[in-house]
């Protein structure tokens, strides 16, 4: 109160400029809602921090599917474990995701229509992930797979490919 | 409210005993000013209007639609803690939990049952009560700070049950989340990093249960009554229940 008085309430001082100078009080108010405001973003970047977990206890998202062997020639083989389609075409190989792109729901090999058919909100696609009908917004995407060293059919499940992309047989 | 309303003897004894003086810190509420005294003297009483008019007591007048959503929220608080006495939060055991809660614990399909058909009550109430207040201008000033905390409380009783979608942990429970979720991840430049915070995970697994359990049983029912509190308490700061014009109110 006592610096108040002398910048803004003083008579004797009604000739000096309104609010060229900080109190110490204004100083402190000011220097104390700062440190609080940055002490709460500190709080909110070290809790995102602790909720965004480190190690997950989920699938691994590359993953063997065995021997090239195993898929016939012109068939479509669901890998429930790993939510993905194998596909082998005259071509060779490719692999689709089964999630729907539209809200996650896992997709059905409908092997006497011929197509991969959603449960949730019936979406449908090719067998090489093109969109027939919709709500889902884009095609399945197509990872990226490989041959191990030791002949085996290996996919990557965060390498999403284009859909030309083909392992040949 | 009349004076000469008479109370059972009993009562009557019971108010003018030591120990009803020392909690309510007055005697027999004889006269509207020791009334008045008695409810702003008790935390739980302040919360409300001191007076009401008759007319805003008429059926017609509200519906009593906000009362019933918090006697709902009052029996989902009871029967959902006598729920958490059986429920692990963990996988596979949350479905377990729910089963034995409905085959094996005695009275258990009736506290489950009791909890699922209040929630979803309390959903349609709290809508209803919205609708009611909506249609009869109740948003109006005076009261539009309360009509924003009423929005907020309608979207935690959402949460709420959206949450508590998830802990039967059974099929439909699953892809509801996994569904629901990924709406959540269409929000543009953060959608997924909140789906990732919020099931703990990339999936809809082991960490997904357990923090939809914490939000569904500590933070969002402490959020609610927080904001009940700030409903009922403004209730009475905005000058007492609406009375619609046609009831003879001033429709405010």
């Amino acid at each position: 109160m006592h610096e108040q008085e002398g910048t803004e309430g003083g008579q004797a001082r009604t000739d000096a400029p309104a609010k060229l100078v900080t109190t110490r009080r204004e100083f402190l108010n000011e220097a104390a809602a700062g440190a609080l405001g940055i002490a709460a973003a500190g709080s909110m970047i070290v809790t995102y921090g602790y909720l965004s977990p480190n190690v997950l206890f989920e699938p691994p998202t590359t993953f063997r599917a065995g021997s090239p062997d195993l898929y016939p020639p012109n068939s479509v083989t669901f890998l429930e474990d790993q939510q993905v389609y194998v596909v082998r075409t005259e071509n060779g190989f490719y692999a689709v995701a089964a999630v729907c792109t539209h809200l996650g729901c896992v997709t059905q090999w409908k092997p006497e229509l011929g197509i991969i058919a959603c449960p949730c909100h019936g979406s449908k696609f090719k067998p090489d992930g093109t969109k027939i009908e919709g709500p889902a917004p884009r095609p399945l995407p197509h990872f990226a797979i490989s041959l191990t060293a030791d002949g085996l059919l290996q996919v990557d499940k965060l390498e999403i490919v284009s859909p030309g992309q083909v392992l040949k047989a | 409210m009349a004076n000469s309303f008479s109370m059972p003897p009993a009562l009557e004894w019971l108010r003018a005993t030591r120990v009803w003086k020392s909690i309510f810190r007055r005697g027999p509420a004889l006269t509207n000013r020791s009334r008045s005294l008695a409810v702003f003297g008790n935390l739980f009483l302040h919360l409300l209007p001191v007076k009401v008019r008759e007319k805003s007591l008429r059926v017609r007048v509200s519906y009593y639609l906000g009362s019933i959503s918090f006697l709902l929220f009052v029996v989902l608080g009871v029967t959902g803690v006598l729920l958490m006495f059986y429920y692990h939060p963990a996988v596979p055991q949350a479905y377990r939990d729910m089963k034995d809660l409905r085959f094996v614990v005695s009275n258990g399909v009736f506290l489950r049952n009791l909890h699922r058909l209040a929630a979803q009550l309390m959903v349609l109430a709290v809508f209803w009560h919205m609708f009611h207040v909506f249609y009869r201008g109740g948003y109006r000033p005076p009261h539009e700070f309360n009509w924003v905390v009423g929005v907020v409380l309608l979207l935690v009783t959402l949460f709420l049950s959206y949450t508590g979608y998830l802990l039967p942990w059974d099929q439909l429970a699953f892809w509801a989340i996994t569904v629901g979720t990924n709406i959540l991840s269409a929000m543009p430049l953060i959608g997924r990093r909140i789906r990732f915070i919020s099931l703990g995970g990339n999936l809809v697994g082991e960490n997904a249960l357990l923090r939809f359990y914490v939000l569904h049983c500590v933070v969002l029912p402490l959020i609610a009554i927080l904001l009940v509190a700030v409903h009922f308490w403004r209730v009475q700061k905005d000058g007492g229940l609406t009375v619609p014009e046609e009831d003879g109110g001033k429709g405010n």
